[in-house]
């Protein structure tokens, strides 16, 4: 194992132009959110960019927020190292955006203003249920944060030849990134932040397919000879790679672990709250749907892709190789686009790999940070009483705070494969707010004590699931190697805590059945919901 | 219980007539009708192929065709991909010819009414 250390260690690349392309991004994009940020204006500017976005731009932005390290640098290293295992994440993935697509996209749209508490709360009592919005919103966003900071860290450690001993240089390494993220969500706003999406899914899907075609034509585009290639160099798996079961089939938890996974993966994506904030840019229902499709083509096409990365590095750089790289499973497209075109092919798949987390970084922060001005200060603390200059004020204030809420967590989660750290977010998201989602806007006599029961319920089961739970102590890949105290069985939550949150949004509507039912508020989000009447139109200016 | 924060009403539409209305609760079994057995059918589906990756290893590992490193489990995969694409289309078809047209003029309806 020294000796494989010793070669990642060795490290790739010149530092001093990973640095300079890296930097080339960061000043353009700068550049661009500074731009596009003069124009922010209103609070409907700053978290909804006045709704003016077109469906397919949006759709770009989606794929954009969609893609995140996760997909890029988890995905691939999880085939590289655990070959057909890995593909789950992207089915998973994928498949769940047909949930988003047929049953939330659209009546989100229609109903909602900034937030998912808008939709949420729409016919409940306003205060309770924004709170609990809000706080799912921040869980949820803080786990996806927390990856995202992971594979910055263990992406820049790679270019800066910083070895995973050196534990203090990569949190220095990762606090740098963080801030030059809030950075960026505090001058661009809503539209800064797409725009920054947009131009990033471009270059990512561009990239990924060169690095496709490049693979495949080495092995004459024949998909059979790469995977061969690929067993070849597993020299501990070998052919194993090329059916289920590496990294989940060698016990029956362990298949079960994969189910849960599986589960919240694919539940998870229609809670996202940085995805459904997405819904409010554009102006109408139908450009939420066209902007749903150019998602769904775009990440199903990217996620082909990361099939031939990942196997295309197993082939080409080969796993133990890559688990001793800084970064560990995370390195591996890195390495792959270093094994294909030197130095310089390396500079930019990971300036590309790097704009992808600092979009989705991006993302993410100002939507927690609107879910806490517009949920939590603006209805919450101050009833709906005030200004929104105010609110647009706490927003950016918060920008701050949860950056550096994420930057701490990153360092705690460095060396955890990235696809594994969002699966969790995933499972947050489909236990807190999916069941609370699909009841509001399908179920009449759903309440204001059914939404806080599955809210609080899905979040308290899942994120207590996790704590406990082999990913966070107790087993050699866990983020606290050195004590153990955990209880749960499974890594991912998601196969307990989603049942269990649609059983107490059921029970929490039958425990508050004595609440006085709005018709009229249930008649309006119904109405609203599938005609689009009254919903939130673009702004002028 | 009291009700805190409740939106005030600024255009003054009756939602609950259009909401009893034929045309609204036709458009709105015909939305249900299509998006909730698609739902079902596509969750049926995946979860099938998630079963079939953690207790069918073996079948799904079968090479065809046999002399290639191609498994049954990728063509399975695969195909989630391109059910996935066909019932995107599917819908968007769905919801641009059946359902648009319909919501459009519900809408028109309650807006015309009130400007």
């Amino acid at each position: 194992m020294s000796t494989y250390l010793a070669q990642g260690a060795a490290g790739v690349g010149n530092p001093v132009l990973n640095i300079g392309i890296f930097a080339g991004f960061v000043v353009i994009t700068l550049a661009i959110v500074i731009y596009v940020g003069r124009t922010n204006r209103t609070a409907s500017d700053y978290y909804a960019a006045g709704r003016s976005f077109t469906g397919p731009q949006n759709g770009v932005a989606i794929a954009g927020d969609y893609l995140s390290a996760a997909s890029f640098l988890g995905i691939a290293g999880a085939i590289a190292v655990n070959g057909y295992d890995g593909f789950l994440y992207s089915i998973g993935f994928l498949v769940a955006w047909l949930i988003a697509l047929l049953l939330v996209a659209e009546l989100l749209r229609n109903t909602g203003k900034f937030t998912m508490g808008d939709v949420l709360s729409f016919r409940m009592r306003q205060r309770p249920v924004r709170a609990a919005a809000a706080t799912s919103t921040l869980v949820v966003s803080f786990f996806y944060l927390l990856a995202q900071m992971a594979g910055a860290g263990g992406l820049i450690a790679l270019l800066l030849n910083i070895p995973n001993s050196n534990a203090f240089g990569q949190g220095l390494v990762i606090a740098g990134v963080g801030a030059i993220m809030i950075f960026y969500v505090l001058v661009g706003g809503m539209k800064g932040t797409t725009w920054v999406q947009i131009i990033k899914a471009t270059l990512l899907v561009i990239g990924a397919a060169c690095l496709t075609v490049w693979v495949l034509g080495l092995y004459g585009f024949n998909l059979s000879q790469l995977l061969g290639q690929a067993v070849t160099n597993s020299p501990k798996n070998g052919a194993k790679i090329l059916g289920p079961g590496l990294a989940y089939g060698k016990t029956t938890t362990a298949k079960v672990d994969f189910i849960s996974l599986a589960l919240a993966l694919v539940l998870g994506t229609a809670g996202l709250p940085h995805i459904l904030m997405r819904f409010y840019t554009v102006p109408s229902a139908k450009e939420a749907r066209r902007s749903v499709v150019w998602a769904i083509w775009l990440i199903g096409i990217f996620y082909l892709f990361t099939l031939v990365l990942g196997y295309g590095a197993a082939a080409l750089v080969g796993p133990d190789k890559i688990n001793a790289a800084p970064g560990k499973q995370n390195a591996a497209a890195p390495l792959l686009a270093y094994a294909l075109g030197g130095e310089v092919l390396l500079g930019i798949i990971s300036a590309i790999a790097f704009a992808t987390i600092l979009a989705v970084v991006a993302g993410l922060t100002i939507t927690a940070s609107a879910s806490f001005a517009h949920d939590v200060y603006a209805n919450f603390l101050r009833k709906g009483r005030a200004a929104p200059d105010q609110e647009v004020k706490v927003a950016r204030r918060t920008a701050v705070v949860i950056g550096v809420v994420a930057i701490v967590g990153g360092i705690v989660a460095n060396g955890q494969n990235v696809a594994f750290l969002v699966a969790l977010a995933f499972a947050v998201a489909a236990s807190a707010n999916l069941p609370t989602l699909l009841y509001s806007l399908f179920w009449r006599r759903f309440n204001t004590m059914g939404a806080l029961f599955s809210i609080y319920g899905g979040l308290i089961a899942s994120v207590g699931l996790i704590v406990f739970s082999p990913a966070v102590s107790g087993a050699e890949t866990s983020m606290m190697k050195s004590v153990d105290f955990h209880l749960f069985p499974l890594a991912n939550p998601g196969l307990v805590s989603i049942p269990l949150s649609f059983l107490l949004g059921i029970i929490g509507t039958f425990v508050g059945g004595t609440e006085t039912f709005s018709t009229a508020k249930y008649a309006e989000m119904e109405v609203r919901s599938l005609t689009g009447a009254g919903a939130e139109r673009a702004s002028t200016h | 219980m009291t009700s805190t924060g409740e939106r005030p009403d600024d255009d003054g539409v009756s939602y609950e007539q259009i909401q009893s209305s034929f045309e609204f609760d036709e458009l709105r079994t015909r939305f249900r009708r299509f998006v909730f057995p698609m739902s079902v059918a596509f969750l049926l589906w995946y979860l099938a192929y998630v079963l079939l990756a953690s207790f069918a290893k073996d079948f799904m590992s079968i090479r065809v065709p046999a002399d290639t490193n191609l498994t049954v489990g990728l063509y399975i995969g695969l195909l989630q991909f391109v059910t996935t694409f066909l019932i995107t289309t599917i819908y968007v078809n769905f919801a641009n010819n059946r359902l648009d047209p319909a919501a459009e003029m519900l809408r028109d309806e309650i807006e015309g009414t009130n400007r």
